[in-house]
This record gives structure tokens, sequence and C-alpha cells, in this order.
């Protein structure tokens, strides 16, 4: 069965694009809180947990939430649905900070809530619990994005009938430095290509999800 | 589909540096966390369980002579030596799979290298260190293999995780052996954001029971050797028969109320191995010590029909090793089911959970066949893996 | 006591991320958990870190938070009693 990418966003120096189109872009913004506040607040979003949330799931937020405006996932079970998500430098980004509240000994003052984010995978956490994802989830590492090592992941979830759609993707966060990529993957004879924006269908591979990468 | 077959393994724990000591110590009961008074881990005293670091450093050196590297042996991070000794005592009379461009390296952990945000190694080791694909580097480079190493890291299943992403990509014909291998280390960042969390005991941890208070954390090494081809000098083949990863959908840092989830991962496996309830020997729980993770496991066992499976946590013997826990646990795990051996889940007195589970008090001779491990992770993370006598 | 009160409303929305909600909004002797703010277990947590940190105040039994964080004026009486 071909399965195919319903639809995907890319988020990456102050530019969103969803399905193809430029959802957002200013040239202005130099900080990366600016950049992810910008975007869910043109998007009037209404999550209130957003603002407690680190970079990377700030950022894997905003994309996963763009797909999902675009193409509901409201018609399978929870536990159909499954998310797996990869970057390079893992949880880094937190993990700077995490480190900064302990080392040194007179201002030792770890925080639980910046310590709970220094795991990778609690993006798709963030992601589940918004949308009440409860299938296969996994959180890769590599040096640049292996769309390769993506799609032959996500496509055993498919082929032992794990799952009947899968968000997956890139997320990678470090200082302002930021890129993120979600795709919505399902098998095409039971999905429609996204509603609203018409994208022409994609086979879900390799190649596709790089040129997704590379292109926006 | 393929069985994959465990072929050999390897743990490196406080209680040794094989699987046979690990288990020699299971056997006379010994437990390895241990108090700790050390400025370097906590500004306090904390129970640990640590890997003995003059053994460690012997006998990293020694494998550094068995491969002829002309490198210092404190080139390499802490991490890196249990992970490259893990891997050597697995592989060692199969040197050559290294080699073979059909076999996949995956390697879990959560944190990898992060101790070197500490700045007494700032100045030793570069900070491309910290990423984990540069811990994967090394340790391929190490060893020789021919493809870049998957990593996983997904909090504290990461380790399952990485049995089952072995399992699939040997079962969908793209490798013929895998070697998986899971590991981390005690550190300050980690010692001190479980205590920001509340969650670290103050003895050592007492899985399922009443009084417990809360987790130890260990640190360590976990190595399986895994191949589509049976080995013929085995006794007795244990194979992988199902893996499941679920999500909560509830909380980042608490599990599920009802335990719904991970019951479901479960019942997946056990679907997947075609096996009943009935026929599930022995579970291997997750069982960290903490109010909420036992209470919700307790519930999943019960919900998917096990409530009557004797069932452990290694973790009141080695503590909490984080993303070498799913390969450690799942090690020791087979190890109970090669040699038909129930071991006692240290810590354990009194019941201490809702949900009836069957926890294990004594160690004791019994006919196994299969076992489900279990594990739960932040980011409401869930997963489930069964190991089977063919 | 309501200078303290003040203070400790700023500060809590600023530990806690509470980037929609304003001192105004916050009625200090309304629950701080269960309805209206929406903390959770972490803010909780992160409650007993801020006390440490900004009031040199050491809660040595998680289970006490119940009672010290029911509102901001509950906070703000055991900072006054146990302030150093």
């Amino acid at each position: 069965m071909n399965r195919i990418i319903t639809a995907y966003s890319v988020l990456h120096d102050n530019k969103v694009i969803v399905n193809g189109r430029l959802l957002f872009y200013q040239e202005n913004i130099t900080k990366f809180a600016d950049f992810v506040k910008a975007v869910f607040k043109q998007e009037q979003f209404s999550y209130p947990k957003f603002y407690k949330m680190d970079s990377i799931s700030k950022l894997g937020f905003l994309a996963a939430e763009l797909v999902l405006k675009e193409k509901t996932i409201a018609g399978y079970s929870p536990l159909e649905v499954g998310m797996v998500m990869s970057n390079s430098s893992s949880s880094l980004d937190t993990d700077i900070t995490h480190n900064e509240t302990i080392n040194n000994r007179s201002a030792f003052f770890p925080s639980p809530s910046v310590f709970v984010y220094t795991l990778p995978n609690i993006i798709i956490g963030e992601v589940c619990i918004r949308h009440r994802i409860k299938g296969e989830n996994a959180f890769l590492i590599s040096e640049t994005f292996d769309g390769n090592l993506l799609c032959d992941y996500v496509d055993e979830l498919f082929n032992n009938e794990r799952v009947a759609a899968c968000l997956c993707g890139w997320v990678e966060v470090l200082g302002d430095r930021n890129t993120a990529m979600v795709v919505l993957v399902e098998n095409s004879e039971q999905s429609q290509v996204s509603e609203r924006s018409g994208l022409k269908p994609m086979l879900f591979n390799a190649e596709n999800l790089n040129f997704i990468m590379k292109r926006n | 589909m393929k069985p994959v077959y465990i072929l050999n393994d390897n743990i490196i724990t406080s209680l040794g540096f094989t699987t046979a000591e690990n288990a020699s110590s299971l056997d006379s009961g010994i437990i390895g966390i241990r108090t700790i008074n050390d400025q370097e881990f906590y500004p306090g005293q904390i129970q640990l369980s640590l890997v003995d670091t003059v053994q460690l450093d012997l006998k990293f050196s020694a494998v550094l002579k068995v491969y002829q590297k002309n490198i210092p042996a404190d080139s390499f991070t802490r991490l890196e030596k249990l992970f490259i000794l893990s891997i050597h005592d697995v592989i060692k009379d199969h040197i050559v799979i290294a080699k073979n461009a059909r076999t996949l390296l995956v390697i879990s952990t959560t944190k990898g290298n992060i101790n070197l945000l500490e700045n007494r190694f700032k100045a030793i080791f570069s900070h491309k260190r910290l990423y984990l694909w540069e811990l994967g580097r090394i340790i391929r480079q190490f060893f020789g293999f021919v493809n870049t190493p998957v990593i996983i890291s997904n909090a504290c299943i990461s380790g399952v995780v990485a049995v089952m992403t072995a399992t699939r990509f040997l079962q969908s014909g793209a490798f013929d052996h895998a070697v998986v291998t899971g590991g981390d280390i005690a550190s300050e960042f980690v010692i001190s954001g479980f205590q920001s969390f509340q969650a670290l005991s103050t003895k050592p941890c007492k899985p399922f029971d009443l009084n417990r208070t809360g987790l130890s954390l260990g640190e360590g090494c976990g190595t399986m050797l895994l191949s589509t081809i049976s080995g013929t000098a085995e006794v007795s083949p244990v194979r992988i028969a199902g893996a499941a990863t679920t999500n909560d959908a509830n909380h980042i840092s608490g599990p599920s109320r009802t335990g719904e989830e991970l019951s479901h991962a479960i019942k997946t496996v056990m679907k997947q191995a075609m096996v009943e309830p009935g026929q599930i020997s022995y579970i291997s729980a997750h069982g960290t010590a903490t109010s909420f993770n036992d209470e919700m496991e307790s519930k999943a066992v019960e919900l998917s029909g096990l409530a009557h499976v004797p069932l452990n946590s290694f973790k009141g013997y080695w503590g909490h090793t984080l993303g070498a826990a799913g390969l450690v646990e799942s090690v020791a795990a087979v190890f109970s089911l090669r040699n038909n051996t129930l071991y006692r889940s240290a810590g354990f007195e009194i019941p201490g959970v809702s949900a009836p589970v069957n926890v294990i008090t004594t160690n004791h001779p019994a006919s196994l066949t299969s076992c489900i491990k279990t594990a739960s992770g932040f980011g409401g993370c869930n997963a489930a893996i069964i190991y089977q006598k063919d | 006591m309501d200078e303290l009160i003040l203070k400790l409303k700023k500060e809590v929305i600023e530990q806690l991320n509470l980037e929609e909600t304003t001192p105004e909004d916050i009625n200090p002797d309304s629950p701080l958990f269960g309805e209206g703010l929406g903390l959770d277990s972490i803010d909780a947590l992160e409650l007993i870190v801020l006390l440490e940190k900004n009031y040199g105040i050491k809660i040595e039994d998680p289970k006490d938070g119940k009672k010290i964080f029911f509102s901001i004026r509950s906070m703000a009486e055991y900072i006054t009693e146990h302030k150093k």
C-alpha cells in the first residue's frame, strides 16, 4: 500500500511554510523566543502550556499544530497514531540551561520545570497530550537530517500495522538557531490530501522528506 | 517474519562487569546501592549505585591492548569506556560481526556524556563530545562497525526501544545481526534534576513496597548481540517475540492514572507473540519505586490479565540506570529465563500498590518459557517487549 | 503584607511562565491549584524552589506544600513566619 505525506510544515529562519505555501515571515526577528511567540500569536493558538515549554518543545509543538490544522487526525483512534521525531543536539539547548542552575554551589537551585525538558522526547509527549496521540513513539538522533532512517523506521510501523497515521520529522534548536519539519503520513486509500490547500500527493519516501527539508 | 535471537549479552553495573558476575551477585542477594557523600555528585548525602572506577580503568586498558589502540585510556570518557567494555565482552568471540556490512549498531542513552558540561571536564574534552552522534561515532570507530549507528534517546524506555528497533530492522531483512547497547552514567546533572523532583529515596529504593519513597539512581551499560541466525552452540535459544511502545498523552512527568496505555503495549506484544496471559511465566517490571510509577504499573499489569504472574524490579539491586535500564534489565530477565530462576525483588517487604501484583520475595527455581519486560518514562512513554524460549 | 502579596504574584507568574496572566488576575485567597491557574505537579515543585531561592526557606517535606501553597496569601503568611 502506498503511503503519502498528507500535510507538512517547515519552520526555519523566521519563516514558516505549510504545504508549500509561505505562512509567516519576518526578516527582523533576531531571537528564537520572539519568532515562536509571533507565530503562536499570528495563528491565534490558545494553549497556555505553550509558554511553559522549552525551546525545542515550542518549535515542535508549533510545527505539529500547523500540520494538524491542515489535516485532522480526528478520524483515527488514539492508539493508531504514532509520532517519531529526530534531531542532532538532543536536548542540549535545555541541558545548558539546567547546568547553569547547578554549576555554582552558592546558587544551587535546580529547577524541575527546566529539568523535565532535558530529554528530547518530551516534545513527543507535549504533542501527544495536545492531540490525544497514544500510539508508537520514538526519538532518534543523527548528526544531520537522515530521511532514510526516519522513513525506514516509520515504514516498519506501517508494515507491522502499528500505526494508520504517523507524525514524523526533525526538530532542532540550539540558541537562536532552529529548524523544524513535521509531516503527517497516512495510507493513501484512507486519506484525502489536505482539503484546504490542495497539496499535491507526495509519496512518503526519503527523497521527498529531503526535498521538503531542503527546498523550504 | 524472521525470528530474532539473542546470541550473547553483557551487563556492567555496580554488581559486576559481565552478565555472570551480576547474576552471581543476584544469587547472593548483594545490593549495589550505597550511601555516597561526594561533592562531585551532589552537595549532600545521596544513594547511588556506581560502577567501580578502579576496575573499570584496569579492564578498559586491557581492552585497548586487545585492539592494539595507541590511544591513552583517559582520552575516553567514563561512558565511552562503559560502552566499549560492554560491547567488547559481547562480540569478543564474534569479532568479525562488527565489520560485517549486514550488522547494525543501535545505541541507547538518555544523557550521553552529559558530565562534560561540568567545568572540570571542559578543558579535557571538546564540546562536540556532548553530541550523542559523536558518542556513536567514537564507538563505531573503535570497533570498525561498517554502518552508522542508530541512536535512540527516548527517556527511560530508550533501552527497550533500542532492542525493539534492532529487532524490527532484522525482521524486515535489512540486516542479519545487531549489536544493541544502552548506557548512562551517574552525574551531578541527573542527580540534581531528580532531587529537584523530590524523586530520590534516602534509603536504597523499595519497588512496589508500601514504604517506598522514591528511586535510587544508578549507572551502567547493557549490550545484546541479536541475530536472525540462531546460535548453534546455545543450550536454550531465546528470541524476541514482540515489542511495542505507547504514549499516555496525559502529563510530561506524571504517569497515566489508569495504566491503560502501558497495558495496551503489553497486550500488543502478547498478541504479536501469539501467547495468552496464562502463558507468561515472569514479568521484569520497570519498578522505579516512585509512588506513581509503581501504582500505574501495577494497574497496567492487572488490566493485562497478568496479576498472577511473578514480577520483580531489578532497580532494588543497581538502581535506575536510565537509558541503560531497558538493556541491563532485559539481559537480567533473559538470564532468568535461560536459567529457570526467579530473583527476589530487592527492597520489597510489604505490598504497597493498589492492584494485586505477584512480587517475587525469594530467589527460587521455576520453569520459565516467556518473559515480559516493561518500561515507562518522562514524556508519557511506555514500552513492553517479550522474550521467549524456542 | 499587601506588598509581599503583590511581589509574590509577580514572582509566581515569572517562575511558572504564566505568560497570559497578570497580577490583577490572581485573587490572593483563591486556590492556586485545581481550577484557575491550571497549575500542575511540576509547578508545585517549582514553588518549593521559589521559596528556597528567593526567601531562603527550605521545605523538607513536600507534603507540607499543600497547605503552604494553597493560595498566594497562605504563601505570604508562611514566608512572614519563617523568613530568616
